[in-house]
């Protein structure tokens, strides 16, 4: 239903005028940009330039200090079944007592709503997902007996057992080996064929012209925006990785020492 | 006395007391709900929540019989969930608002309101009515106590909890096993932390009677710590950590109903906590014991045979290569051909003999053909391994050696195949025929041969 509801030419996530503070520290200055509907699109910038807080607060996990940020046009919390978001594999505990059948049916959740349990289509919708990243024979596992590549490939299958039209990834390619990195590719370009828009954050700057076709290029502050070919040039990448704007940063030490930042709520 | 006891016991087990009866229902019920909900707690990460809460409570329960100068039960009670709350509100300000860690903030909270109970127990001690508030039963529980509407209520908030955590099944293990995703979904996780964190104060709260505010978080605590040596899955967890509750309960109340109370107890009837407690302890060293896979001795039995396997594969491996050199074999040779222990050695030779892999006559050793057929595929595989290593991860000729013989006992024959079509070799090794095909040379030329790894 959603690729029909939604027009293809449309913006998927508008970022209007956000900055982003942590105990007062901002970490993302004033940021605006569009991502169009039906994009493949990458977040890249050095460690420390805020690619989690922009796809954090586009998901609502962080409070925005000021701005607005509309998903496919609306407030997010009228289009939350809408969007999918695979966080990096770093943050959960692999060790909590759950299967790879468990997490992927986690996927299905956020329709169910509180107290109500997966019924049959959700588990066959999460074993669909499970399959089509190719994790079906580890379905039992408890989910710390994976290597890195297939922990990954359990959050993808989770993501895509949301059926969303708006897919947020934090990373989805750090850690894993050639042969997963691939079979990630090769679903997330499928996403894109069915009319979804993809937005990951991405690490490595050799791939970032053959896997996306659109760039977001963030350091504190958005360094610039665009299809690829545009956007994506040296200079731009000079601007992004060459070092910190210094003003910028003595003005977020000052920030810190002193004042706050209103908090929009 | 032994007499009295037994018929103590028997009494107890055929459930002849009507109040034995009532109290053990009580503790059972108690330690049920405190094993699922200290397991979520666990798995939260907020297992010393209960503690901090627990002890912090003591001030709440003085403070109710100061002012309404009565033993009530649901007073007391109150009184506890009151200052409980505020001293976990209390350390979560402290973690906000300063740079003060989790740790040191719970030491903080958990002495102070602690120090300010017992305080205010001793002045209540020395009031005329004080030895009637029963307070002394809250340090380390006294079951014994409880009258029928105290297990009435200790049941009812059991039973409240268990309710609460089959409704919020979900929930619960979502967000304790990735916040954020939940969060993503439009969740509030903070509500829902809120709803598990008072579950876990009301089962603190009327677990004080029968347990004490002392060893109130071993009783969360334990049972979850020792279901996860049994299983991996959330469900059986949060049962096998009620029933390991349950039985704490039972089992130590129905200890300190037989147990004779020490001369010091300022009251009749031995402390239920401790008893208590250490039931759950043993349940708990039972598991990291002899729990299987997860067992200290599982895994020990584990890494045993595999430390067997090595030095067999080693000892075979040895005797092809001592027979290449056209070296007859002795104890000595092997042992100046690698770093043998002579208490392995001698381990490894008797398993070989007895497998009918090698003769041992007059100190030579040698390989009957079993024995050689045996470490022809241990040295193909770990001559491949060598092979591989050198030509397609660039090691040195002089370390490939040490490198292999640290894996090579973990190769399966698919990764030998992988291997052998890697390296091309297979039938086509034109320097070797029959038994030998598709063994390649040795990278270490007779003679040189740098087989020393260090054994632990």
């Amino acid at each position: 239903m959603p690729a029909e509801t939604i027009s293809s030419t449309g913006i998927a996530v508008e970022v209007h005028d956000v900055t982003v503070a942590y105990h007062r520290k901002p970490v993302l200055w004033d940021i605006d940009v569009s991502f169009p509907a039906g994009a493949l699109a990458a977040i890249v910038g050095p460690n420390g330039a805020g690619k989690s807080t922009l796809l954090k607060s586009v998901l609502g996990l962080l409070p925005i200090a000021s701005g607005r940020i509309e998903v496919f046009g609306k407030p997010l919390a009228q289009v939350r079944n809408l969007v999918a978001y695979v966080p990096q594999r770093e943050s959960v505990d692999w060790e909590f007592p759950v299967s790879v059948f468990d997490v992927v049916l986690m996927g299905r959740y956020g329709r169910l709503g509180w107290l109500r349990r997966p019924n049959r289509a959700d588990r066959a919708a999460a074993e669909a997902a499970l399959d089509s990243v190719g994790m079906t024979e580890f379905r039992e596992r408890q989910i710390s007996q994976l290597s890195g590549g297939q922990q990954q490939r359990v959050f993808l299958a989770r993501a895509l057992a949301q059926d969303a039209t708006l897919y947020l990834m934090d990373e989805p390619f750090a850690g894993v080996d050639a042969a997963t990195e691939q079979s990630i590719l090769e679903v997330l370009r499928s996403l894109q064929q069915q009319g979804r828009t993809v937005i990951a954050v991405h690490h490595d700057l050799q791939t970032v012209r053959s896997y996306f076709d659109f760039v977001a290029m963030l350091n504190l502050h958005l360094v610039a925006a665009g299809p690829i070919d545009t956007a994506f040039t040296a200079d731009n990448l000079k601007r992004t990785y060459g070092g910190r704007l210094t003003l910028l940063d003595e003005v977020t030490e000052a920030v810190r020492r002193g004042g706050t930042l209103p908090r929009s709520s | 006395m032994t007499k009295l006891l037994m018929s103590d016991l028997l009494r107890l087990i055929t459930l002849q007391d009507s109040n034995t009866r009532m109290v053990l229902l009580g503790t059972g019920a108690l330690g049920l709900a405190a094993g699922v909900i200290g397991a979520l707690a666990v798995l939260r990460r907020r297992a010393l929540v209960g503690d901090a809460l627990a002890h912090a409570a003591l001030p709440g329960v003085c403070v109710a019989f100061l002012v309404f100068r009565e033993r009530s039960l649901p007073l007391f009670l109150l009184g506890a969930l009151v200052f409980g709350v505020l001293g976990v509100l209390t350390m979560n300000a402290i973690r906000r608002f300063t740079r003060i860690k989790e740790d040191a903030a719970i030491a903080i909270v958990l002495g102070s309101f602690f120090g300010l109970g017992i305080a205010l127990s001793g002045m209540i001690q020395r009031m005329p009515s004080g030895n009637r508030s029963g307070l002394d039963g809250f340090l380390f529980g006294k079951a014994a106590g409880m009258v029928q509407a105290d297990v009435t209520l200790i049941a009812a908030a059991s039973g409240l909890s268990l309710l609460g955590v089959a409704a919020l099944y979900k929930e619960f293990k979502l967000v304790g096993f990735d916040r954020a995703f939940a969060g993503s979904l439009g969740w509030r996780v903070s509500l829902l932390d809120f709803i598990l964190m008072s579950l876990l104060a009301i089962v603190t709260v009327v677990g004080l009677p029968a347990v004490g505010v002392v060893l109130m978080a071993a009783l969360l605590i334990i049972p979850g710590v020792t279901a996860r040596f049994w299983t991996d899955r959330l469900a059986p967890h949060l049962a096998l950590a009620g029933l390991f509750g349950l039985l704490a309960g039972l089992f130590g109340s129905a200890l300190s109903a037989v147990l004779p109370a020490p001369q010091s107890a300022l009251s009749r009837g031995y402390p239920t906590g401790p008893l208590i407690v250490l039931v759950a302890g043993t349940l708990f060293a039972v598991s990291l014991f002899f729990a299987p896979r997860r067992g200290l001795l599982a895994r020990w039995t584990t890494a045993r045979a595999l430390h067997r396997r090595i030095d067999d594969e080693h000892l075979l491996r040895d005797l092809y290569e001592l027979h290449e050199l056209r070296t007859p074999a002795s104890i000595n040779q092997l042992t100046t051909h690698r770093a043998w222990r002579s208490g392995p050695l001698r381990a490894a030779i008797s398993r070989a003999q007895s497998l009918g892999f090698i003769t041992h006559v007059d100190n030579t050793l040698a390989l009957t053909p079993a024995g050689r057929d045996k470490s022809l595929r241990i040295i193909r595989s770990h001559r491949l391994w060598e092979l591989y290593l050198h030509e397609h991860a660039g090691v040195a000729p002089d370390h490939v050696d040490r490198d292999a013989d640290l894996i090579e006992h973990f190769i399966t024959p698919e990764l030998l195949a992988k291997f052998e079509a890697q390296l091309a070799l297979g039938d086509g090794d034109a320097l070797r025929t029959g038994a030998l095909a598709g063994v390649p040379l040795s990278l270490h030329p007779p003679g040189t041969s740098t087989d020393e790894e260090p054994r632990r």
